[in-house]
């Protein structure tokens, strides 16, 4: 058994748990924060994603325990009913799904996306490396192509996205 | 997932100390807890190094950028060095996986990366890479993801990453500190080995071996190039990609780097290719030259034998970008 602190959204958790068990296990099923998804559980689908120390990661992927003493934000974290964060007001706004069931994971990656751009990241569709362009439709869905949706809500999500999106980076 | 024992690294030191046969470093673990998951992999112990003093990017002496092994994908393509000097690198980094794994997956686990192969994949296959002795069921299976160069009997499996193959372009080397705090370095081109008959042997690592960084060369003047061809345009791997920096000189080719990803079980190069190009003044007739040159021992397996025209036509394609000749049909 290994012993593990997680400060997840803000509130300090004790965790004991065999060492196998990923960060997705822990949040779920030991700790009770269900609003992070099991998809694929092999880091195909993104439906798992949180923030982890600011960054965006598959939580199927990531033990447990190697996140000792690490900040770790969820949907739960991001916003509540009656205080919705500007992108989840802007899924329901825009039905950026249908089933529901990938919208935390596209939320969570989408949140950390529009920081990564601010941060001046390129992605893989940008013409300039060096001073990528703001989040064009193209780049939105490059940058989020971690994120699959089974029920291809795509053009949803995408128009959810750059409304956030849009000025901001 | 099989029981295994968890121990944090505290330092070099301690973690090339715990190295033994069935012992495996985690850092990202974005693959190796894939593989886990799968039993693929059943390692007894895992040392995690995840916290080791290894994830800077600095420049050294010469000109050149020391990557630390745990610097990230993320931060190694965002890095505004790498942007500038070496765009190949950046380009094919984020060619790959998705931003979450990019996150995640560091230097030198992403170098460590294993093949995609179906039949590694799938336990109750037999497969030479992950069961010694096995059989290859590539072979006569459905193999449209394999080498079509430097394969065996034994194994057709393709090394899958971008990285790497940017890297190979480049010159790079890879740091290596083994268990007796030796330290060495290995060009990235003779990192990744030939299946041989010893496809359980992905790369020239020993037992205890840790990958301390990877060291870029001063940067070569002229184009770089990253293409990448796949079957989705986003989040798949390579079934052919380039990474090429070429330097021209007068209207001639003074100097071709060029890797290959997704053809062979390490990034490929082939110095006659090279050689064959150099000094030379761009054409289609050379280009093509350069082609049959590359794929002279080329061989399909049957589901992959369209490897064949589509690696001659993406090398036409990137040549004549990289000379700004344009599409050199």
């Amino acid at each position: 058994m290994e012993t593990t602190e997680l400060i997840i959204n803000g509130r300090r958790h004790h965790l004991e748990a065999d060492s196998r068990v990923t960060l997705l296990d822990a949040l779920r099923n030991h700790l009770g924060l269900t609003g992070t998804k099991k998809g694929c559980d092999h880091g195909q689908c993104g439906a798992c994603t949180v923030i982890v120390e600011g960054r965006r990661i598959n939580s199927c992927l990531t033990l447990a325990c190697m996140h000792d003493g690490d900040a770790i934000t969820t949907i739960e974290g991001l916003g509540e009913p009656g205080n919705l964060s500007d992108l989840q007001a802007a899924f329901v706004a825009h039905d950026g799904f249908q089933c529901g069931y990938c919208t935390p994971g596209q939320i969570c990656s989408a949140t950390a996306m529009i920081e990564e751009a601010k941060a001046g990241w390129p992605s893989f569709v940008s013409d300039d490396l060096e001073e990528p362009d703001g989040l064009s439709d193209e780049e939105i869905s490059e940058r989020m192509s971690g994120n699959l949706c089974r029920c291809a809500a795509y053009p949803n999500i995408v128009n959810a996205i750059r409304q956030v999106a849009g000025g901001r980076t | 997932m099989r029981p295994f024992a968890y121990a944090r690294a505290g330092d070099r030191a301690d973690a090339t100390a715990r190295a033994s046969d069935n012992a495996t470093y985690i850092a990202g673990g974005t693959n190796l807890l894939d593989l886990m998951k799968l039993e693929v992999m059943a390692p007894d112990k895992l040392v995690d190094i995840s916290r080791l003093d290894l994830a800077e990017l600095t420049d050294t002496e010469d000109g050149g950028l020391r990557i630390g092994a745990l610097v990230t994908n993320s931060d190694c393509a965002a890095d505004g060095r790498v942007r500038q000097r070496y765009p190949v690198l950046s380009r094919a980094i984020l060619a790959g996986a998705s931003g979450q794994l990019r996150n995640k997956a560091t230097t030198g686990g992403n170098l460590c990366q294993r093949t995609r192969c179906y039949y590694f994949y799938d336990t109750a296959m037999p497969c030479n890479k992950r069961a010694p002795g096995s059989g290859c069921q590539a072979l006569q299976g459905f193999n449209r993801i394999h080498a079509i160069l430097g394969a065996s009997d034994a194994c057709i499996a393709t090394y899958p990453g971008d990285m790497a193959v940017a890297m190979a372009a480049l010159d790079a080397e890879v740091e290596i500190e083994s268990a007796d705090g030796e330290s060495r370095l290995i060009p990235v081109r003779d990192f990744h080995r030939l299946p041989g008959d010893q496809p359980e042997r992905d790369n020239i690592l020993e037992v205890g071996d840790l990958i301390t960084a990877v060291i870029l060369p001063p940067p070569v003047a002229g184009r770089q190039i990253y293409r990448k061809v796949r079957d989705r345009a986003s989040y798949a791997f390579a079934l052919c990609s380039i990474a090429a920096v070429v330097k021209m000189e007068g209207g001639k080719i003074a100097s071709a780097a060029l890797a290959f990803g997704g053809l062979a079980h390490k990034p490929w190069r082939d110095d006659e290719v090279e050689e064959l190009l150099t000094g030379q003044k761009p054409s289609a007739e050379l280009f093509g030259r350069a082609a049959d040159q590359l794929l002279a021992g080329a061989r399909g397996q049957g589901s992959n034998d369209f490897k064949i025209p589509l690696t001659r036509r993406v090398l036409v394609s990137v040549l004549g970008e990289a000379t700004s000749q344009g599409a050199a049909e």
